[in-house]
């Protein structure tokens, strides 16, 4: 390079030489750019993937087929000295009524396998949903009525078309002749699929038709609301101390860092301290939404405290020193002004740390949340299950029936969780201020 | 349940001792015209008196019922004939006490009921019935002594005010602490039964140990004598699951928040930011129903039709989805470090002529290479703590594999694996999943430790 | 101020209409805006920043060999005019150029022109010194390397030093080329952003404000070398410092809230202002 050279020859020559190599360049630029817009498409295809594939798997759940037959109730079998007593009447067989219907509807069958194959049309719940509705309406004894049974898993699923009709007879869960009664019952007109109201009101159960996520989701409220109570007043408190009040010493640094380190360690870690700590040394009871509500306050505490720090920090010191001007003390600065004006954000970050709590799964193991329960949980220290741990059981479960209701128990979930977030950005949206 | 009963006579009592407060400052003061030589307002006397009549005694309360069952296990204990307990490990004591609780309360019991266990559950209900009501008596008492207390000493000159805000000041550093006692709960919990475990497995087998067979230790006789407690299989079943999540996570996520803040348009960047973001806010066990029944089916026939012998759990599905659920962290990390670089920066590049990736690729990412590691750091840290993804799709063979094809399992697997089902407290086995806590909560805790300081640095260096 | 405006009478001007006829409400200049020999010229120029108009009918001449000062108050748009001419605007959001720019006769604006390689003909050194997060060494050698114009290490080592030489620097960092380039001072910082501009070989270099952020000694290093680099080199100079302008430049234009008021030789304009604005600046009446 000869500086010497002076401009007259040096800039002709760099240009040239810049525009030569320009069209590789723009290739490059090109070819990067769409490495970028892949990238991004990817990560909206997986969003739409995962949606997609849950929501097809899940819809048909919140669907049940019902079988139309004929039932009657014999007087004399039920009530036979017609007290109406709530015990008389609840002990009668009503299986076996409706076993009596469904032959009728079949009067060829007389083979034992195969009246045993007829009766596996219906659920074994049905029974106790007979039972139940006999119990609400006496004055059905003695009558016949076309009733919607509750069908069995198998033949919802056959019904919801998820059963290969085409596979050898060995490899699926319904034989030949079960799919020809089937078939014949919904030319009848026998078949229906009516809105799946079990899975909104039933605990959860080993048969999927009888499965519902009640119990679940009232131990997912028991948890949250216990949650909600435990973190809010102690991580707004921690917030205000740390950013208002707290001086600058070894102690507010630890926590700090404390705080900062909490955030990221794994919540199964937390499952083991709520198992040593609270279950083995405090004697809480397992499997509650007691001790759930104890392991996921300290699990969502620094979301809590983190978002409630960024909120009062986003108060400008003017309204403090406001405050302070016209004699308000410190704390009254902070509860008549600076909290309010603090508090859309604080509520924002404690929805997030909520929706957090909610599909937290893996600390919920430790502490014996996976019971099986079937009964609906009354209280903070009944035994209960929460809907994650519910998703993580059913998707254990062999049969496909599971498969559909644990998509549709996500899909619930998911729910819950959009509906949170969205109430999240709405008030930050509503009281975002720009000082 | 007679405790919330006591939280809402408590709560009562409070209401009620802040009327009383308030009322006795005014009277004290000389009626309702007189207010003006109160030091504070009536209602700090209110609050002053509440505070008085509810903290002392929820204090008592919350210590009553958190050690309540530890005495009540111990003078139960105590009360057995000693013949039952010789020769019995800790933890068989645990199972007999958990017995006797469960006949008490009516569970299921998992041994012979003898007579003596017949007493003792008998017992066990008994003290606690008396135990139940000392508590009532106790806190009732220690609450209406705080009324009166607070009552006496109301007087127009006390600063109730600045008592008021004392109490809850220190309320409020109690609450900060809780972070600590927290750290300290982790701490002590995983520390205590790990070194229970080293006591039975040594250190040198656990960490560089090549066999994990924890389930023959199940076999009384073998109590942690000849279980295979070798960890590797775990770490190694981990870090390749963790390093596919990486490989899926960092391109991906690192490239979409460079196309979404050098490139995008702003309407395209307003829609597709937080729907990749929506990827964050999904719970793990959504992921792990995906992995399990989406991914891996189709990675085994994937590999079926490319003939490959791919096991139905394996690392590879497990190791995508997990990739998937990083992906919005990778990328919200690296926008908030990219957006740091200084415009400058860029300007200087662009005026020397270089196009926008080579000022990308050449100034802003070696600049913000800082921040990208230590967001990095956080997500393989996310990564190796991830549980419900690797226990629904990982599966639990303790493979020392190479190959993602390959069932493997990992350390959170493990750890659920050993303590969900029976638990005896002190069986090699359980202690095992404390063991492993420990090592995940260290490792954990560093790489924070290390990216957080990382990222921090990089904020000042552009502050 | 319009009426002030209004009194005076342009004494000279020679931009024919046509030139003028895209700017709207552009006050004329007072003053030769061209030159013999000129690198870029810049004829009725408006800018735009969404609805609002920053620059109104700037013409000017940039001569070579020649070192031209743009003076003026804050917010007068000599920044603005300055990004102008090798479009660093194009980065910002809603901003929008009308008029002609050229360089060499090639109109810069022009729909078909590129500028990537505009810029490597028109370099810019910036208000506070921005050298990248490199060694001293990368920092120079990033712009021959993009634009790839050394065949091997030796040219580009070669290359590096002649930059650094021609900056004045080389004799305080030679020892130190693998140091990041952060590490050196703000004065050193800003002759290696000066370097790093000389080392793609431009023909025009655009300075905007190079010495604000520096001390008056690390100033003093910066305005000799911009004497020196005249030699090479068209430079345009915006700066702050009346002082300065008068120091380094041979021709000075006086900005005023978007209007290009009076051009002339630096001398003339300091001594002789024939603008009442002018006049008001440079006498310190406002700015």
């Amino acid at each position: 390079m000869n500086s010497e050279a002076g401009e007259g020859a040096r800039p002709r020559r760099t240009i040239d030489v810049v525009n030569a190599s320009l069209k590789r360049r723009y290739a490059k630029e090109r070819r990067f750019r769409r490495l970028g817009a892949t990238a991004v498409a990817l990560g909206l295809a997986f969003v739409v993937l995962l949606f997609a594939d849950i929501i097809l798997k899940g819809y048909t759940a919140f669907q049940q087929t019902y079988i139309q037959i004929p039932v009657s109730f014999p007087a004399e079998a039920i009530d036979p000295e017609g007290t109406r007593d709530p015990e008389v009447i609840g002990d009668a067989n009503y299986m076996a009524f409706i076993r009596e219907g469904l032959r009728g509807l079949f009067p060829e069958v007389t083979q034992r396998r195969d009246k045993r194959q007829l009766k596996g049309l219906i659920s074994v719940g049905a029974a106790q949903l007979v039972r139940e509705r006999v119990l609400a309406d006496p004055s059905l004894i003695g009558s016949t009525q076309a009733l919607w049974i509750l069908a069995d898993d198998d033949i919802d699923m056959l019904v919801k078309g998820h059963i290969d009709r085409h596979a050898p007879e060995g490899a699926r869960r319904v034989s030949d002749q079960v799919i020809g009664w089937v078939d014949r019952l919904e030319a009848q007109g026998r078949v229906a699929k009516r809105f799946n109201t079990i899975f909104f009101t039933h605990g959860t159960s080993r048969e999927p038709e009888l499965a519902g996520i009640a119990g679940a989701l009232m131990g997912s409220f028991y948890t949250l609301l216990l949650t909600l109570i435990l973190s809010f007043p102690i991580g707004v408190g921690a917030a205000i101390y740390l950013e208002e009040f707290a001086p600058k010493n070894r102690w507010t640094d630890l926590i700090e860092v404390n705080i900062n380190n909490l955030a990221a360690v794994p919540s199964i870690v937390f499952g083991l301290l709520g198992l040593a700590v609270f279950i083995g040394f405090f004697g809480v009871p397992r499997s509650t939404p007691l001790v759930a509500a104890l392991v996921l306050t300290l699990m969502t505490l620094p979301t809590v405290i983190i978002s409630s720090r960024a909120a009062l920090k986003s108060v400008p010191p003017s309204i403090r020193e406001a405050a302070l001007g016209v004699g308000a003390s410190p704390l009254q600065t902070q509860l008549h002004h600076v909290l309010p004006l603090a508090m859309p954000g604080m509520l924002t970050g404690t929805i997030l740390g909520m929706a957090q709590a909610l599909g937290e799964t893996a600390p919920l193991l430790m502490i014996g949340m996976i019971a099986f329960i079937v009964d609906i949980p009354g209280g903070f220290t009944d035994s209960a299950t929460v809907l994650p741990v519910q998703i993580f059981l059913w998707a254990d479960s062999p049969e496909r029936g599971f498969v559909e209701r644990t998509s549709a128990a996500i899909i619930v979930l998911l729910a819950f969780l959009f509906v949170m977030n969205l109430a999240a950005v709405l008030l930050r949206r509503r009281f975002e201020r720009r000082w | 349940m007679q405790a919330w009963t006591l939280v809402v006579f408590l709560l009562a009592t409070m209401a009620v001792a802040y009327h009383l407060g308030r009322k006795r400052a005014i009277v004290r003061a000389g009626g309702a015209s007189r207010i003006k030589d109160l030091h504070s307002l009536p209602a700090y006397y209110g609050l002053y008196a509440a505070l008085w009549a509810g903290l002392p005694a929820l204090l008592l309360m919350g210590l009553w019922v958190g050690l309540q069952d530890q005495i009540l296990i111990t003078l139960v204990t105590a009360s057995l004939p000693p013949e039952m307990l010789e020769g019995l490990s800790d933890g068989r004591v645990g199972l007999l006490i958990n017995d006797i609780k469960n006949l008490a309360t009516g569970n299921i019991v998992s041994m012979d009921v003898t007579p003596a266990i017949q007493v003792a559950a008998e017992q066990y209900t008994r003290l606690r019935g008396i135990f139940q009501w000392a508590m009532w008596l106790a806190v009732a008492a220690v609450a209406i002594g705080g009324l009166s207390f607070a009552w006496a000493s109301t007087e127009p000159r006390m600063r109730a005010r600045n008592r008021v805000e004392g109490a809850v000041k220190v309320m409020m550093i109690v609450f900060s602490s809780i972070a600590i006692l927290t750290t300290l709960g982790i701490v002590l919990s995983v520390v205590f039964e790990s070194l229970r475990f080293f006591d039975q497995v040594s250190p040198l087998e656990f960490f560089f140990g090549t066999r994990w067979s924890p389930q023959i230790a199940l076999r009384a006789d073998q109590v942690g004598a000849s279980g295979a407690f070798g960890a590797i299989p775990l770490f190694t079943g981990t870090l390749m699951v963790s390093v596919i999540a990486m490989l899926v996570a960092v391109p991906i996520g690192l490239l979409s928040a460079i196309y979404l803040s050098e490139y995008a348009a702003r309407r395209v960047r307003a829609l597709a930011k937080p729907v990749i973001e929506v990827l964050a806010g999904i719970p793990t066990v959504v992921y792990g129903f995906f992995a399990a029944l989406t991914v891996a089916p189709f990675i085994r026939s994937l590999g079926a039709s490319l003939g490959l012998d791919v096991a139905s759990e394996s690392a590879l599905a497990a190791g995508l989805v997990m990739g998937i659920m990083i992906i919005p962290f990778v990328s919200s990390l690296s926008d908030d470090v990219i957006n740091a670089v200084p415009q400058s920066l860029r300007d200087g590049s662009y005026a020397l002529g270089a196009t926008q990736s080579e000022t990308i690729r050449r100034v802003i990412l070696p600049a913000a290479l800082p921040g990208i590691v230590g967001g990095v750091l956080l997500a393989v840290s996310r990564a190796i703590g991830e549980t419900m993804i690797v226990v629904m799709a990982a599966g639990l063979a303790a493979n020392l594999t190479a190959n993602p094809l390959d069932s493997v399992t990992t350390v959170t697997v493990q750890i659920v694996t050993l303590l969900t089902g029976d638990q005896e407290f002190d069986s090699a086995k359980t202690l095992a999943a404390f063991a492993l806590g420990l090592t995940l909560f260290l490792v954990t805790l560093s790489l924070n430790v290390i990216a957080l300081t990382v990222v921090r640095k990089y904020r000042e260096q552009y502050e | 101020m319009s009426t002030m405006a209004e009194v005076i009478e342009p004494t000279a001007g020679t931009i024919s209409a046509a030139d003028l006829a895209s700017s709207q409400h552009s006050r004329a200049t007072v003053g030769d805006v061209t030159v013999a020999d000129p690198r870029m010229t810049c004829r009725g120029v408006d800018v735009w920043y969404g609805a609002k108009q920053a620059i109104k009918g700037v013409s000017l001449d940039i001569g070579k060999h020649e070192v031209v000062s743009m003076i003026g108050p804050s917010g007068c748009g000599k920044s603005t005019f300055l990004r102008c001419l090798n479009r660093m605007n194009d980065t910002i959001d809603g901003c929008r150029v009308t008029g002609s720019i050229k360089l060499d006769d090639v109109d810069i604006y022009d729909a078909g022109l590129d500028p990537v390689p505009l810029r490597a003909q028109v370099g810019m050194v910036f208000q506070k010194p921005n050298p990248f997060p490199k060694s001293i060494y990368e920092n120079i050698a990033y712009g021959p390397r993009i634009h790839g114009l050394t065949n091997n290490k030796a040219e580009l080592d070669d290359l590096v030093e002649t930059s650094l030489r021609k900056a004045g620097l080389w004799e305080e960092v030679k020892d130190r080329l693998d140091q990041p380039g952060t590490g050196l001072s703000g004065g050193q910082q800003q002759r290696l952003c000066i370097a790093r501009t000389i080392a793609v070989s431009p023909e025009v270099i655009l300075m905007d404000e190079p010495c604000s952020a520096l001390d008056p000694i690390a100033t003093a290093i910066i305005e000799e070398l911009i004497d020196e680099l005249r030699e090479h080199y068209s430079i345009a100079i915006v700066t702050h410092s009346m002082q300065q302008a008068a120091r380094v430049s041979q021709r000075t234009a006086y900005f005023h809230l978007g209007d290009l008021i009076e051009v002339g030789e630096t001398n003339d304009i300091f001594t002789n202002p024939k603008h009442k604005l002018t006049e008001d600046y440079i006498t310190g009446r406002f700015g």
